[in-house]
């Protein structure tokens, strides 16, 4: 087993980013993913697109083409269809692919899992036909698949809009949309519109707006200021969507996505205990980093959304800003006039992050939902149970799993420790890193037990 | 409801797998959650929990919401598999029992 | 803030929750306290064993203490589920050691006529590869036989917990959680004042610290001194498993939800509670061995936890000599002791006394004589 100057988790534009400049630079470089290939969410598929799926998924989305070619030539080891089940803080990485289980090692880690669409617990969210928009629109770049029939995208965010155009583009007019921002929104962003307004902002901003106006344009229902969403089948194969905007609405389905944004993938860097911090404004956790995007961890560094969500090209300079960091470390030479002009081109591409985080705010009901709802997917917990654990006396995410079960299914907690968290702090009073968050164990991804038997070196 | 295939069409004559014995065509490229729902599926399990029917939430690996028995392997993630010719698909009802051999 | 209360029970773990739980089901005012979120915690990484093949050979008291303790179980089983309403998982029956080799075998024979020796009153009888195949039809072509006890058991560790917590209050005790105990002093008034970490307080007229790998810190304020080690065990489960698996057994359970425990380990590794690769890949090895089927189930999660050694791996039931009214509870077999702690231990501190705990576990038989 031979030790990687750099192992490189998640082949998203961070990833990508970040192990073409380490390679081209003469690092050993190892890019591991579990997809098949390079791009992550935002670029997948981009080497096997047929061209007419990728006119309808944009210019945004071939962007990544260049960046991918650019990783091939750029000499980086590349793995691809394997998973990193268990990363150890001394830099080794426990990798499963068609091959079985194996070591690497390495002296940086960087990682870039990107990030994951908040859990949206709602009544009916566990319906069979009820998914994550950015589910269907995996479905989309993965697969060429379009819902037939008619779907409400019920939630907030950039990615409800974007899914739509995509829908529209495709031809796809029986669609609805369901937008749970609130009022105030606007109002609570608007101080953020001056920097906004600087670097490139507004062609964010341009960008967003070009979204909207192509859906007004295509006649497509907007209902705004959605509450007490609520999903039900229809006894007939369909849903029935209820909720409250101008007045009470009832509509009749046949499938339903749902999005209240994206926050960062942090399973892998709270298994390697790096020190974590709450963001108010984005709703979400992310981990401590520096100047040089290190982690608390002096060899571990953090790009991308998995960081703080900020889109593909912050996800991309922040690979390279990282991958700079760490060359400097291995001893290279590094300009450091590349560093602040990427350092500066990564802060013109964040210009509207404050903005945006303001206006697509998750709905407080979604945070701490209705006691009948499932938090807990896996063991189907309610949040109602979680409630009454805690008025009991439970002291946070980690004794209710251990007295109710909620994370101890095989999600390992992903989807439900959010609401784990903000239910603890709701009703405990306490600040989310207070809270404190479910002790992540491994395997990070799923190992079956004959794979790791085959792992031990004597008889028992 | 099933999902249109927006790729230019392929002949007719495409690969199938099995879901619950009955043939189902997909397009190679495809996952067995993909192929599955292109087709109309929409309940892929029922929970060992309550039997509560249940099909894909994330499609990207996570969720383990879309678990499907797989040529005799249980709990596999559909969304995470290739579809390939032949297979036999089941919906996953309750645990898994592939792992308890002989003496379930 | 402080809180005065008749029985006040450090450590909100298996140990102290079924003494809290006894003492105030017999009526006394009892207060127990728990860490935070994250602690040490024994009884969250627990097995889940009520063992009792083998236990306390060559240490009567402990032995007949132990093997008590078993003959209670179904009732503080019957007693939590009807009272909580949780189903805590109990199985009783008898467990199976699994033997590999006639070695193995011959270390069981060896143990059943040991045990009858001293008189244990449990019965254990050796099963041969074929009667062993009717309890257990799945296992692997290794396996020769095993060792059936009828005492044996097993429960969810953290729903007995958690009964005991609700019934606790139930009971009208009080749970303070987050609070993480530092110091104790005699208070002139109110008996003892027991201090946490941000300088709050609790008082209360007799005190038990049962606060696990804690304890050591405590105990020496009331002049006690357990020396009391830390002992790793990792443990690994699976996904849910349709039953297979229809007795408690050594090395593996299948918990009522059908996931499949494979553990635990004995390793010295200080204060560290990180899992390693290397063990985990031995306990899925003895697994597969055993059940070859379990190969396909996948590792849903692993963990470390600490066992709380004594220096002769003996319980100790211990009253401060210059302290009355103050006590020190604490062994490494949580689950099997919980039913004589919950059912006599903890009203007998509700009375002021150790009751039926046996002399010899006091703690100075640690003590260190200068010769």
């Amino acid at each position: 087993m031979s030790r990687w100057d750099a192992i490189v988790i998640g082949a998203g534009p961070a990833g990508i980013g970040g192990a073409s400049l380490l390679a081209e630079r003469g690092a050993r470089v190892l890019l591991v993913d579990e997809t098949p290939g390079p791009g992550g969410q935002i670029w997948r598929g981009i080497e096997t697109v047929p061209e007419s799926r990728a006119a309808i998924l944009g210019p945004d989305y071939r962007a990544g083409a260049a960046e991918v070619a650019r990783l091939r030539a750029s000499g980086a080891t590349l793995a691809f269809s394997t998973e990193a089940w268990r990363v150890e803080p001394d830099g080794t990485v426990w990798l499963r692919d068609a091959g079985g289980l194996r070591r690497e090692a390495a002296r940086h880690l960087l990682v870039a899992t990107g990030a994951m669409e908040r859990p949206v617990p709602l009544p009916g969210w566990t319906l069979p036909g009820v998914t994550t928009i950015g589910g269907l629109q995996i479905l989309l770049k993965r697969e060429g698949l379009l819902p037939r029939g008619p779907l409400a995208l019920v939630g907030t965010g950039p990615l409800v809009y974007l899914y739509a155009a995509q829908c529209l583009t495709a031809g796809k007019r029986d669609l609805v949309l369901v937008d749970t921002a609130r009022p105030g929104a606007m109002l609570a962003a608007l101080p953020h519109l001056p920097r906004a307004l600087l670097g490139h902002g507004p062609a964010y901003l341009a960008k967003g707006a070009g979204l909207l106006w192509q859906l007004r344009r295509a006649g497509i229902a907007v209902h705004t200021n959605a509450r007490q969403i609520g999903i039900e089948p229809d006894g007939d194969g369909g849903l029935v969507l209820r909720f409250l905007g101008r007045g009470r609405h009832r509509l009749r389905l046949s499938r339903i996505g749902l999005h209240e944004g994206v926050i960062p993938e942090t399973h892998l860097l709270r298994s390697l205990g790096c020190r974590m911090l709450w963001s108010a404004a984005a709703v979400a956790f992310h981990p401590a980093r520096d100047r040089d995007l290190c982690s608390s961890l002096g060899h571990v560094h953090v790009a991308g959304d998995a960081g703080g969500v900020g889109g593909a090209m912050v996800a991309l300079l922040e690979g390279r800003i990282a991958a700079m960091a760490i060359l400097e470390r291995l001893g290279h030479q590094v300009d450091p006039l590349l560093v602040s002009a990427t350092r500066r081109a990564r802060r013109a591409h964040l210009a509207a992050r404050p903005l945006i985080e303001r206006l697509y705010r998750p709905a407080p009901e979604l945070l701490t939902p209705p006691d009948e709802v499932v938090a807990c997917r896996c063991e189907e917990v309610r949040c109602g149970e979680i409630r009454a654990s805690l008025a009991a006396g439970a002291a946070g995410p980690n004794q209710l799993k251990a007295f109710l079960r909620c994370g101890m299914g095989p999600c390992q907690g992903r989807i439900c420790g959010p609401t784990l968290a903000q239910l603890t702090a709701r009703i405990r009073g306490v600040t989310m890193e207070e809270a404190g968050w479910l002790t992540v164990r491994p395997p990070l991804r799923p190992v079956s037990v004959g794979e790791i038997a085959a792992l031990a070196s004597e008889e028992p | 409801m099933p999902f249109i295939r927006l790729d230019p069409p392929t002949p007719e004559a495409g690969p199938e797998l099995f879901f619950e014995g009955r043939p189902l065509r997909f397009r190679p490229g495809e996952t067995v959650a993909g192929a599955l729902m292109a087709a109309g599926v929409t309940a892929f399990r029922e929970t060992p929990v309550s039997g509560a029917a249940r099909g894909p939430w994330c499609l990207m690996g996570a969720c383990f919401d879309c678990l499907v028995s797989i040529d005799g392997q249980d709990n596999q993630r559909a969304c995470m598999v290739a579809a390939r010719a032949g297979m036999k698909v089941r919906r996953q009802i309750g645990a898994r029992r592939d792992a308890a051999g002989a003496g379930k | 803030m402080s809180v005065a209360g008749e029985l006040v029970v450090i450590g909100g773990g298996l140990i102290g929750a079924a003494l809290a739980w006894g003492a105030a089901r017999a009526g006394a005012d009892v207060t127990l306290l728990d860490e935070g979120d994250i602690a040490f915690r024994a009884s969250r990484g627990n097995f889940g064993l009520v063992w009792l093949q083998g236990k306390g050979l060559g240490h009567p008291d402990y032995m007949h203490w132990s093997i008590r303790a078993g003959r209670r179980w179904p009732e503080l089983a019957r007693i939590l589920g009807e009272e909580s309403g949780i189903d805590i998982g109990w199985r009783g029956g008898g467990g199976l050691h699994f033997c590999c080799s006639a070695e193995e075998m011959e270390q069981r024979r060896a143990l059943i006529a040991r045990t009858r020796a001293e008189a244990a009153d449990i019965s254990i009888e050796l099963l041969d590869r074929e009667a062993l195949r009717e309890r257990a039809p799945g296992i692997g072509p290794q396996v020769l036989g095993a060792s059936l006890s009828d005492l044996d058991g097993e429960v969810s560790p953290l729903f007995a917990l958690r009964a005991f917590h609700e019934g606790l209050v139930r009971h009208g005790g009080r749970l303070r959680t987050n609070f993480s105990a530092r110091e104790i002093r005699r208070d002139p008034h109110r008996g003892f004042a027991i201090r946490d970490a941000s300088g709050a307080e609790v008082t209360g007229r007799r005190i038990v610290i049962a606060a696990g790998l804690g304890a050591d810190a405590l105990a020496r304020q009331i002049g006690l001194e357990p020396r009391l080690m830390p002992e790793r065990g990792q443990i690994v489960v699976t996904d849910r498993v349709a039953p297979f698996l229809h007795h408690p057994a050594s090395a593996i359970r299948q918990s009522r939800e059908g996931t499949v425990l494979l553990g635990s380990t004995h390793e010295d590794a200080g204060f560290s509670t990180a899992t390693e690769v290397e063990a985990i890949a031995r306990l899925c090895r003895i697994g597969t061995r055993l059940f070859p089927a379990l190969r396909s189930a996948r590792l849903v999660r692993a963990w470390a936890a600490l066992r709380i050694m004594t220096p002769d791996g003996l319980p100790i039931y211990d009253e401060s000599p210059e302290m009355p009214g103050a006590f020190l509870v604490t062994c490494h077999s949580g689950v099997t002791l919980a039913s004589l702690h919950a059912l006599d231990l903890g009203p007998a501190l509700a009375r002021g006394d150790l009751g039926p705990a046996p002399r010899s576990m006091r703690s100075a038989r640690l003590a260190v004589h200068p010769t």
